[in-house]
């Protein structure tokens, strides 16, 4: 029952060839996973501090690799921003800043 | 002989956001605290003092709320520098005190592992104890202790449990003395952060056992107030209510103010033989330390709401739901609290700003607040449209009246509007600061805390505000009684005063927006306060009853302006800045007067160019 709170040791039942990549940024309320990548790639979006810090914000934050992510509620317009639970702590962020943050989804 | 008396010690509380830091200060320094501003920044510094069973005195200064010591806002630099004992006009602590919410200590245990680095003596508060054994959640205190190298002391700061042994372990602490080469730190780099991550993990894991009953209030909770509908349903009641409590319940006692300041008066009108000096007092100084109290129920019941929705944990889900709402006109989604103040009043809304973290953010908000309608340009638009605008309907159902009030209203909120997005795009170039928070577990608000923090903005806004309004006041009184009229002069006195000739000589300036000169006289008593202008037009025109209804004076207004000229009156006040106190409040929040200028400049521009393209379009329309 407290598989929550558990360290990521389900992870290594999963390989990358089992689940789905996909962004943080692109997950709908209900789909959960671990993080397996929080990169620094210059995509799309001004986050007004520049990807580097915007990477070591969301590590400082718990945005780790091995990480349990589930998205919790979506805000009313283009279902941004987003509140997750992370580990057990519940965060909100925008869609725009989670696109660095790689989510392999736990099947169904 | 005298007793040895023991050095005094400087204490630093650290800890994550919601850590229940101040409810512990709270406890630890009791009514011993005092608020000022760090200097040169708008950082609030609050310090208290203790003194130890031992007779030793422990300066207890409560820093800002950080996730680490890389700080990302001036508030988090604060902390870092604090903490490292690199800020100006401060000593370094002798002695930290990290806080940390026993129930959520993963984020908590990787910022000790950084304060570790700094190698000051600390010890750890693990707060809000009771919750984490009404959860089953175990922690192995000893070797945890061991693991960080720390002391730890279990805490429930809101029933003072555990404060006299943190007192204790700190004064221990302090008596050992500094440890050597301490405020050592650099900023890790994203593969230290991922690091110290595991490294916290691994702590975790070995000393915690999960809770076997956890919270799940919470996200019940959650399903409903961050709902995109029944969500943003239950915030705008609230907002309502909210409004309607600065706007209305704060009503009675402002009035009740106001009648004891009158009646101080009277008393002293009394007392005094007509003269400077009667003037001074009744005038100057009480309506000028009325002006300043007048404004304290507005702000406590606003601060109640805050306060209580801030403990409760509402205020993270509020700026959630609000984010893509305000984030449109380039305004952070904890923007809409002050804002919605500022149509009670920019006052309280400018201070409400703090609940904003980001400096830019911060600024953007202050500056378009007084936009806001308040209600002290209530009594202006009442004037002014009674004596313009026909008391008709449009289609059948509307008046006309009513709206044209709500074009002004519109007009304020749209130019605010306008107004931030120019901010947004122009002096932050577009910059716009990564939206991460928190959502903490809902808590039920502590009395005793709630009233503390009340008490604290009264005292901080009559004190510090205060200094700064009072004599503003007082400016305005002076300008509006000096000189006197010459003896057997036929107009009305301020005619022959400085405001006067103040306004004499700026009326060319504002003739292309329609103002006479008894206008322009009006205009400067009326930046004491906006309603002021309407007992000034009265003074002006002779005009002896300017009661609130003020139908008389509005006549006489009608019988001398034109409608263009009314009108553009009414443009103006929409964005004028006719308020000291705003000012005022402005320059205590900014701790500069370089925001207070800024605003008087841009808001005095937009003020002239909406009068002055009323006035002309109204004209060539033949008004």
């Amino acid at each position: 029952m407290n598989d929550v709170f558990a360290p990521p040791q389900d992870q290594s039942g999963l390989t990358p060839a089992e689940g789905v990549l996909a962004p943080l940024s692109a997950l709908r309320v209900g789909d959960r996973g671990v993080i397996v990548d929080v990169g620094a790639e210059a995509r799309a979006g001004d986050h007004g501090v520049g990807v580097e810090e915007l990477q070591r914000r969301l590590l400082e934050f718990g945005f780790v690799e091995g990480a349990h992510v589930e998205v919790l509620h979506e805000g009313a317009i283009r279902r941004d921003p987003i509140a997750v639970k992370l580990d057990d702590m519940r965060v909100a962020l925008r869609r725009r800043d989670a696109l660095d943050v790689l989510v392999l989804l736990d099947r169904p | 002989m005298s007793e040895a008396v023991l050095p005094p010690a400087r204490v630093a509380l650290v800890g994550n956001p919601n850590s229940g830091k101040t409810a512990l200060f709270n406890a630890l320094t009791g009514s011993r605290q005092k608020v000022a501003n760090y200097a040169g920044v708008t950082v609030e510094r609050k310090e208290g003092h203790v003194t130890t069973p031992e007779g030793r005195t422990l300066s207890v200064l409560d820093l800002p709320g950080t996730y680490s010591l890389r700080a990302r806002s001036p508030d988090e630099a604060v902390t870092r520098d604090a903490v490292l004992g690199k800020l100006a006009g401060e000593q370094s602590p002798d002695v930290l005190v990290c806080v940390a919410d026993a129930t959520n200590l993963r984020l908590v245990l990787r910022l000790i592992l950084e304060l570790k680095q700094v190698g000051r003596p600390m010890v750890l508060a693990l707060n809000m104890y009771d919750i984490a054994q009404r959860q089953g959640l175990r922690i192995d205190l000893d070797g945890l202790a061991r693991e960080l190298g720390c002391p730890i002391v279990t805490t429930v700061a809101t029933r003072k449990r555990g404060i006299a042994e943190l007192v204790a372990k700190v004064d221990e602490l302090a008596r050992a003395g500094a440890l050597a080469a301490a405020g050592v730190w650099a900023a890790p780099d994203a593969s230290q952060i991922r690091h110290a991550h595991r490294e916290a993990q691994r702590i975790l894991k070995t000393y915690v056992r999960p809770p076997e009953r956890p919270d799940t209030f919470t996200g019940k909770v959650d399903a409903v107030l961050l709902h995109p509908v029944w969500g943003l349903a239950i915030l705008f009641a609230l907002l309502f209510l909210m409004f309607q409590g600065v706007f209305t319940w704060a009503g009675p006692p402002a009035d009740l103010i106001e009648q004891a300041m009158t009646g101080l008066g009277g008393l002293i009108g009394q007392a005094l033989p007509d003269g400077l000096l009667k003037s001074f007092l009744v005038d100057g100084v009480i309506s000028g330390v009325g002006s300043v109290l007048v404004f304290l129920p507005q702000i406590l019941i606003l601060f109640l709401f805050i306060i209580l929705l801030e403990d409760f944990g509402y205020m993270a889900r509020a700026a959630f739901l609000m984010d893509r709402i305000m984030g449109g006109a380039g305004l952070h989604g904890r923007a809409f609290i002050p804002l919605l103040s500022s149509f009670a009043c920019a006052i309280p809304g400018i201070m409400a700003t703090r609940v904003i973290d980001n400096k830019r953010d911060r600024l953007t908000t202050i500056l378009v607040a007084p936009l806001m309608t308040c209600s002290a340009r209530i009594p202006v638009y009442t004037l002014i449209i009674g004596g313009f605008i026909p008391n008709t309907t449009v289609w059948g159902f509307l008046s006309l009246q009513g709206l044209v009030m709500f074009g002004l209203y519109a007009a304020g909120i749209v130019g605010a509007l306008l107004v931030s997005l120019v901010i947004r795009k122009i002096f932050w170039r577009g910059a716009v600061e990564p939206f991460l928070m928190e959502l903490p577990a809902y808590k039920t608000p502590d009395a005793a805390n709630v009233v503390r923090n009340l008490y604290l903005r009264a005292q901080i806004f009559v004190s510090r505000a205060g200094r700064i309004i009072f004599p503003l006041t007082v400016a305005v009184w002076v300008l509006s009684t000096f000189p006197y009229p010459p003896p057997g002069a036929s107009g009305p006195a301020i005619d022959y005063s400085f405001a006067g000739m103040l306004g004499h000589a700026v009326q060319p300036l504002l003739a292309p927006i329609g103002f006479n000169w008894q206008m322009t006289v009006a205009l400067i008593p009326g930046f004491a306060a906006r309603e002021v202008a309407v007992a000034a037009l009265g003074a002006v025109y002779a005009v002896a009853d300017t009661g609130t209804d003020g139908a008389t004076l509005a006549s006489t207004l009608a019988h001398h302006w034109s409608l263009a000229t009314g009108l553009s009156f009414l443009a103006w006040y929409v964005f004028a800045p006719q308020c000291a106190s705003t000012i005022g409040v402005v320059r205590r929040e900014t701790n500069s007067w370089r925001w207070p200028v800024v605003m008087l400049v841009y808001m005095t521009a937009l003020a002239y160019l909406a009068a002055f393209v009323t006035y002309q379009v109204a004209r060539a329309l033949g008004g």
